[in-house]
């Protein structure tokens, strides 16, 4: 149950990265961003179904971007953890791991923590927007999954996120 | 020149192929390609002659003077004579002419011999000589077996530097490190420990998930590692001889950065169970944990100070990462770092005086040594994401590693940080290094 989903989001996820770090783009990521907050949760009244995950357009966001060294939330991801938040309230049986990264500058150690600290800060998000903290988990990989491994800012600002996996969907 | 150096190392390459050992590993990259990138004028010149060998079957495999020459460059406090400089082949102290090796500027020569014994054992005798004063200063014989002669040769390497420097010599030691493999979901992570050369690589553990943090245990017969093979960090403690392991921590959260005191009793660690990285320590014998640092910060990368008397760790309580030092009772951490941006993961020096780091300014990360004495700190790395120094246990070097291109590879520095090697170990990225204690025979 657990790996497939893990399985695709990476590959859906690598593939977004291979993608962008082929064309050696230094433009900051607003092509991923803009989508998000165009996105807004239309339907947080109970309207979802576990399909849902995988067409609505809000709930198909699932990395959460940090500047370098921090764990603040920037606003473009509200609407994307209100979704989310949205929809573990409605399935109580759905789990969700939250998956804390940091790009490759700085010691591997001190990297775990602060993908830790993200992932925290998504786990305090999500419950502040309704999510029960019992359907959440974190656990931080730090350097050691990097979906972009190019050294430069257009590569290190992909790397520092949270992936939001689905490990129970309801 | 750099030609008649590959030459010598395709040879080498060829001759190790054959072992069986490493054709066992399959791997092209598990033979070490070395170049050093930069020699030093200040460094003590010394002619290492070709051992002659005595015996009735075929010459050992082992060049015993090449592995002691690239010792003694490798640590920059000496400048082995090259090869095709060699004009005459003394293998004793009584053929030695002393006005070839005056002209060559040499100031000490080493000469030697492999006897065959009847077993089949090799002994191997030395003399070694200060070239100004014609003077013996060592004529000793250590045997091993024809696959053991690079071992032979570390300790004679080391037997060489003591008596020259007065420092005792690490050539015979290990280090350990972490290799990735693969790309994507095919990456395969695998803990290593290796000959001090990087030649003899072992394979200690297999993971389809990350490894870090490899530490050893004052003996030298055991490593704690960090793995994800169970989703999120663990820390385990390995024999390395016989492979066998015990989970030391799988608490909720981080389990990372082990580090076992010098007397071996303890291990230090970083574990955020109860909420965000702080540092503890683990009495090994009942797994009772006391927790030395609190607060929200992240506090990770724990090292004993050789007295064992306090750690110094990495936090960034005052808002990035920098080094404390705290008593390993617990209590008040005193800052030790205010040069850079960004001062991480130490390695401590036996003397407890020098403290080397990653330091971080800017985008530009290198290994830089702290003077504990003056608060000086000093680059001894030239790239732009080194990381993970290790000291070798008499100082004289350390181990690091540097991203080029998408890899990461692993560099010997000498502690003035004159003389770098890279030490390419694997077809994948070498992360990690930890250079083991000193050895002791039988291990």
């Amino acid at each position: 149950m657990k790996l497939p989903i893990r399985v695709i989001l990476t590959a859906v996820v690598a593939g977004a990265a291979l993608a962008a770090c082929a064309t050696k783009s230094t433009k900051p990521p607003v092509a991923q961003t803009a989508p998000q907050a165009a996105a807004q949760p239309e339907n947080n009244g109970g309207k979802y179904t576990v399909e849902s995950l995988d067409t609505d357009s809000c709930l198909r966001q699932r990395v959460v971007y940090f500047d370098f060294d921090k764990s603040e939330i920037k606003p473009e991801f509200q609407a994307q953890i209100a979704c989310h938040a949205a929809y573990l309230r409605q399935f109580p049986g759905a789990r969700v791991t939250l998956e804390g990264n940091a790009d490759e500058r700085g010691t591997r150690e001190y990297n775990l923590g602060l993908g830790e600290r993200r992932g925290n800060a998504v786990d305090s998000a999500l419950v502040a927007a309704g999510a029960s903290a019992s359907q959440l988990n974190v656990v931080s990989y730090g350097e050691e999954r990097p979906v972009c491994k190019e050294h430069n800012e257009a590569c290190w600002q992909k790397n520092r996120r949270v992936d939001i996996v689905y490990t129970a969907k309801q | 020149m750099t030609q008649r150096i590959f030459a010598r190392l395709l040879a080498a390459l060829v001759l190790m192929l054959t072992a069986t050992t490493l054709l066992a590993q399959g791997l092209s990259g598990d033979v070490p390609t070395i170049d050093i990138k930069n020699g030093t004028a200040s460094a003590t010149p010394i002619a290492v002659i070709p051992f002659a060998f005595e015996g009735a079957g075929l010459p050992p495999d082992t060049d015993v003077a090449a592995v002691i020459g690239n010792d003694l460059n490798r640590c920059g406090q000496f400048r082995s004579l090259p090869k095709n400089d060699i004009v005459e082949y003394p293998t004793r102290g009584s053929e030695i002419k002393y006005p070839t090796w005056n002209l060559l500027k040499q100031a000490y020569i080493l000469v030697g011999r492999q006897i065959e014994n009847p077993g089949g054992d090799i002994r191997v005798e030395f003399e070694l000589y200060d070239v100004a004063k014609q003077q013996q200063l060592l004529a000793l014989a250590i045997t091993g077996q024809r696959t053991g002669l690079r071992d032979v040769a570390h300790q004679i390497a080391d037997l060489v530097y003591e008596k020259i420097t007065g420092v005792r010599g690490a050539f015979w030691t290990r280090i350990a490190y972490v290799t990735a493999t693969g790309t994507g979901n095919n990456i395969q992570y695998a803990l290593m420990v290796a000959d001090s050369d990087g030649y003899n690589p072992q394979t200690v553990v297999r993971s389809r998930e990350p490894l870090l943090s490899p530490a050893w245990s004052p003996d030298g017969t055991k490593l704690a590692y960090v793995s994800f093979e169970r989703g999120d960090s663990s820390i385990y403690i390995q024999e390395i001889a016989t492979g066998a392991r015990e989970v030391i921590s799988a608490r909720k959260g981080i389990n990372g950065a082990p580090a076992f005191s010098p007397d071996g009793t303890r291990l230090a660690m970083t574990l955020s169970f109860a909420g965000h990285p702080n540092i503890y320590t683990m009495d090994l014998a009942s797994h009772q944990l006391t927790q030395l640092t609190r607060g929200f910060a992240i506090d990770t990368e724990p090292k004993w100070m050789p007295d064992g008397q306090s750690l110094v760790f990495t936090s960034d309580r005052s808002g990035k990462p920098q080094l404390y030092q705290i008593p390993a009772s617990g209590g008040a951490a005193t800052r030790i770092t205010f040069q850079g941006d960004y001062n991480a993961n130490a390695s401590i020096a036996w003397d407890g005086k020098h403290i080397a780091m990653v330091q971080g300014n800017g985008n530009v990360y290198r290994i830089a040594v702290l003077d504990k004495t003056t608060g000086d700190s000093k680059p001894i790395s030239v790239g732009s994401l080194d990381d993970h120094p290790s000291y070798a246990p008499n100082g004289s070097m350390l181990l690091y590693t540097a991203t080029e291109g998408p890899r990461d590879v692993l560099y010997a520095v000498s502690a003035n940080g004159r003389v770098r090697q890279r030490l390419v170990l694997a077809d994948g990225d070498v992360r990690e290094p930890a250079w083991s204690p000193y050895r002791q025979r039988g291990q």
